[in-house]
């Protein structure tokens, strides 16, 4: 077993090492890695490491923050949080009269939510005794829950980095287990997806807001990302917070949480990639018998909305009492395009390292910066993102001056061919780094489970270095020729006004906004 | 599409409508206050049953195969160096990794900021015949790392490369170990990354929360818990960083560990040509540090654009070795340390007060570690949320730890023990953690026996022992004008000043 599991690594090292050959490694690759799609249209991966009696997954559900419908934004991340709160057996002493109370809740909320949004003629009062009897509702529903006995079992059988995320793109589900637990892990993943308990929605909606508060509200670099992606898209979904506009977040509801369930939680739009000391037939035999009977349902449409074009410059400045900051961005095609290597290649010249050129320009000779990068990838990959670039200035330089110095790269970029060598060291790295990247099974697991989404194979992780291995001078200069342009650009900066002092009841923040309870 | 995790993770703190669990549990008037209103601590659920106990009780767990973590080598040169080696073959890497004593809890006072600009310096400034550029460009043309940093306890240097560069990339690491030039535009810039920080540290509530609680808990000048200032940095010499190597770097004062595709003995061979003829230096003296126990009451810091504040409790918490560390292991999952906690449970599920809460006897292996209650709830519930601290804190007491609660509790650390050594790295890093602090080489082995062990009794005893509310400072960071009551509801209000000294200041006495 340790010999073939070496001869496995043995050949990814020779994809690495010569890039050629790859056909042949990715075989020998595909002797612990099996792949199945269920009638259900649930695409499964097993890849055997038998390291130690462990294993790890990652479920990837494709559907992210982007797709919140127009009017809830912060549903797919509210409903990541509701993914926790148990199902039908498990988190409940009485299922059948939960689900009566839980009806109940919803009726109650919508008299009281439409009395409360009332434009004219809202009655006070009267919003104040639908709020009560909302309030009771949720009480008398609250009675037969077992507070977070989801999360409990996992722990108790023994699980390790149990979480979840919400990206712009998808929504993902990990955790790490012993590897004799795989059929509870079969029972509680299968449950969690075919038969969720929407439960506690509201005082979870409450928990997701204070949420919003530490990322966005409170946090200088967090009210500056949002106003800046807010100001780069003007159509597509990727300028939309992901966590939710606050009066939106504060009037989803859990009946619109099971219809965003109903839409993109189906087995045809969700990949789960094991990793560990498994046998790929148990595996598949226990996946089988619990998410076999998870009811299909057809993929959701594609987006139809693809960013306009960009022509002219958008600049957002906020003035604020912490240190100043510097971020811009460029519009991108998505990672389908031909030359989407090419800009990982950029970003690797521009950013990795102490070699890199925003490191040589911006940190050590010209001493403005603390730490500058230039990455693709933000705030998504799915739909065209941007090529963002940030900068930490050191005391006493302005943002501006960063961005001063941007251009000037960007300018060497587009008059001037990169060296052999820089190339050269972006392909090493990229190698490298793909084999750094396979060290843990939870990791490997997140990237299989990613590129069988993303491109329906997920051998195309490997064949990443093969397309970054034929990236050309050439394809660089022409890439950032057409994107290094200043009518694509946005620009966020964070400008330092310090308030007088001791002033508790100056307004706060240009961005710090106002809670509407 | 090469994704960008580590740059991601600076901006997309706040774009990934996040994690689940949010990273608290990791961070690390002597009159009780009286909550206004008490209201009796809603019991843990703990001991509920529902439909799914059957169903899990009808699923087999095999009986997991005997598992032996692999042991690593431990060879101790002439000249007193230790060095580990872990096969791992799985990946064609070789990683390696130098724990060297003497670290910022030994630095003066008037040049604190000394560690950390010796610990970025050290690989930049170069050696005596390449400079840190030098240094880049070899490594970086073989994707290879070898790189320096320093803490509290000591400096550390760290290598990794493809296995078929180890001898070129062993070379650099030698040289960088025993002869580095520290140059001065280096310090320099180092010193500019340290004011950076300094200039920044008063914009996030979370970073304010995390310093100054630790000078409550440890003393405002306490090496664990003071941070640099513009003068400390300013002071910082050349002379200062050759003569903390010269004084600190030594075979016997460091334990090195190399893990990854080789074959030990040729291992072992090839760093005894390299390092035995390497005299040996003085040795390491610890520095002693007293530590003043935080002293009680409420402390206040303004910060006037947030909506949100932070609330952290702080007293004192313990050492790994300290007898109190299972049982207190056990009181934190029950406490505040996990998912299904009570802090988890009654603050956040159940009053919706916080996304991040969470407390416990926090444990370290060199210093002894904070016992912590922290929360992050909207301005206007901050005085509510201190009161449920304080309610779960007194309910440790007056609703004691319940046997589904223990059961529980043991469960969780118990069965996911092994995930402490499913990679060989993480057995020898751990190996050489024990040894570097002191700790018997057997600690790791000793942990479930500890935990199993654990009572009631002996969880009681640690709750009355460690959460007790009259010792615990009570820190608030935020925007008090928003507060649905002030904070003096609770007792006398001591503000603290976080003003950053500007330079040309004197240092801080």
């Amino acid at each position: 077993m340790r010999r073939s599991l070496s001869f496995f690594m043995l050949a990814i090292l020779l994809i690495c090492l010569n890039g050629s050959g790859l056909a042949q490694d990715i075989a020998s690759f595909e002797k612990r890695t099996t792949v199945k799609v269920l009638n259900n249209g649930l695409t499964v991966i097993v890849c055997r490491r038998p390291d130690a009696p462990v294993f790890s997954f990652y479920t990837l559900v494709d559907a992210g923050a982007a797709q919140d419908p127009q009017g809830e934004s912060g549903m797919a991340h509210m409903f990541e949080h509701m993914a926790f709160k148990g199902t039908d057996r498990i988190g409940t002493t009485d299922y059948a009269k939960e689900k009566l109370a839980l009806a109940r809740v919803e009726s109650a909320y919508a008299a009281y939510d439409r009395e409360d949004r009332r434009g004219t003629g809202r009655d006070a009062q009267k919003v104040q005794k639908l709020k009560a009897a909302f309030d009771e509702a949720v009480k008398d529903a609250d009675q037969y829950v077992i507070k977070n006995r989801f999360g409990e079992i996992i722990e108790r059988e023994g699980g390790n980095g149990l979480n979840a995320n919400t990206s712009l793109d998808s929504t993902n589900y990990f955790y790490s287990l012993p590897a004799n637990r795989l059929e509870v892990w079969a029972y509680l993943e299968s449950s969690r997806f075919r038969h969720p308990v929407v439960r506690e929605f509201y005082k979870e909606r409450d928990v997701v807001h204070e949420e919003r508060r530490l990322r966005i509200d409170s946090s200088p670099i967090g009210r500056m990302v949002e106003q800046f992606l807010a100001a780069a898209y003007t159509a597509h979904p990727y300028g939309r917070s992901g966590v939710g506009w606050p009066s939106e977040l504060d009037h989803l509801t859990a009946t619109e949480a099971e219809q965003f369930f109903h839409q993109y939680y189906v087995p045809s739009n969700t990949v789960i990639a094991l990793v560990g000391d498994l046998k790929p037939e148990e595996a598949f035999a226990l996946v089988e018998k619990y998410f076999g009977p998870w009811a299909a349902a057809p993929k959701p449409a594609p987006m139809t909305t693809i960013e306009p074009a960009q022509f002219a410059e958008r600049t957002v400045v906020l003035k604020q009492n912490s240190q100043p900051f510097y971020v811009e961005g460029y519009h991108r095609p998505d990672y389908h395009d031909p030359d989407d290597a090419v800009y990982d290649a950029i970003s690797s010249i521009l950013s990795q390292g102490r070699t890199s050129r925003l490191y040589r320009s911006l940190v050590r000779d010209k001493k403005i910066a603390a730490a500058a990068f230039g990455f693709s990838g933000f705030p998504g990959q799915k739909y065209p993102g941007l090529f963002t670039f940030f900068a930490v200035p050191v005391p006493g330089h302005k943002p501006e001056e960063l961005g001063q110095a941007f251009h000037e790269e960007l300018g060497k970029l587009v008059n001037q061919d990169v060296t052999d060598e820089e190339l050269q060291l972006v392909k090493t790295r990229a190698k490298a780094d793909l084999l750094r990247s396979l060290a843990s099974n939870q990791g490997l697991a997140q990237q299989l489970a990613f590129f069988q989404t993303r491109y329906g194979d997920w051998r195309e992780l490997f064949r990443d270095v093969e397309r970054i291995d034929k990236v050309t001078k050439a394809d660089v200069r022409r890439v950032a020729n057409q994107t290094f342009v200043e009518s694509n650009r946005t620009v966020a900066i964070i400008e330092n006004v310090t308030a007088p002092k001791k002033d508790a009841s100056a307004p706060a923040g240009a961005q710090n906004p106002k809670e509407s309870k | 599409m090469v994704r960008n995790y580590f740059r991601l993770s600076v901006l997309g703190f706040a774009l990934m409508a996040g994690a689940m669990m949010p990273v608290v549990m990791t961070a690390q008037t002597s009159k009780p206050a009286p909550a206004p209103h008490p209201a009796p601590a809603a019991k843990a659920d703990a001991g509920k049953s529902d439909a799914s106990a059957a169903d899990l009780e009808a699923i087999k767990r095999p009986a997991l195969p005997p598992f032996k973590p692999a042991v690593p080598k431990r060879i101790q040169l002439a000249n007193g160096m230790v060095i580990f080696l872990m096969e791992d073959h799985e990946l064609p890497l070789i990683d390696a990794n130098a724990l060297i004593h003497g670290g910022s809890r030994g630095e003066p006072a008037d040049k604190v900021g000394l560690a950390t600009i010796f610990g970025v310096s050290w690989r930049t400034g170069g050696t005596k015949t390449r400079t840190g550029d030098e240094l880049d460009d070899l490594l970086e043309a073989r994707a290879a790392r070898v790189e320096t940093s320093a803490d509290l306890n000591g400096s550390q240097m760290q290598l990794s490369c493809l296995k078929g560069d180890f001898d070129f990339v062993l070379d650099i690491y030698n040289d960088l170990l025993r002869n580095p030039d520290f140059r001065q535009n280096k310090i320099d810039l180092a010193k500019d990354q340290v004011r950076t920080t300094i200039a920044r540290r008063n914009d996030d509530l979370g970073s304010i929360a995390a310093r100054e609680s630790g000078k409550l808990g440890y003393g405002a000048q306490s090496p664990f818990a003071r941070v640099p200032e513009y003068a400390t940095v300013a002071a910082v010499t050349r002379e200062d960083l050759l003569g903390w190597h010269a004084r600190f770097v030594h075979p016997n004062n460091m334990i090195l560990g190399v893990t990854g595709d080789f074959d030990s003995a040729d291992m072992e061979a090839r760093l005894r040509r390299m390092f035995e003829s390497w005299p040996a230096g003085a040795e390491y003296k610890k520095t002693d540090v007293t530590i003043t126990p935080p002293r009680p009451g409420i402390y206040a810091i303004e910060k006037s654009d947030v909506n949100q504040s932070e609330i952290r409790m702080v007293a004192a918490g313990i050492r790994r070795d300290d007898p109190d560390y299972y049982a207190t292991q056990v009181l934190n999952e029950i406490f505040g340390g996990s998912f299904s906690s009570r802090l988890f449970s009654n603050l956040r599920s159940r009053e919706g007060l916080a996304y991040a809460v969470g407390g416990g006897v926090f444990a370290n292996y060199g210093h002894p570690g904070l016992t912590l209650a922290i929360i992050g709830t909207k301005s206007g519930t901050t005085v509510k949320a201190i009161e449920g601290l304080y309610r779960e804190i007194d309910g440790m007491h007056t609703h004691p730890v319940t046997t589904a609660e223990i059961q529980k509790a043991r469960d969780s650390l118990l069965n996911s023990f092994i995930f402490e050594f499913d990679t060989r790295q993480k057995v020898m890093f751990a190996r050489m953690n024990y040894e570097f602090h002191g700790y018997p080489s057997d600690f790791l082995e000793r942990y479930p026996k500890g935990v199993a062990a654990v009572t009631a009794a002996d969880v009681e005893r640690v709750a009355a022992k460690y959460l007790d509310k009259s010792k615990f400072a009570v820190l608030v960071v935020g925007k008090a004008a928003d507060f649905d009551k002030p904070l003096d509801t609770f007792g006398k209000v001591t503000t603290i000043d976080i003003t950053i000294p500007q330079p040309g200041a004197s240092p801080p006495r």
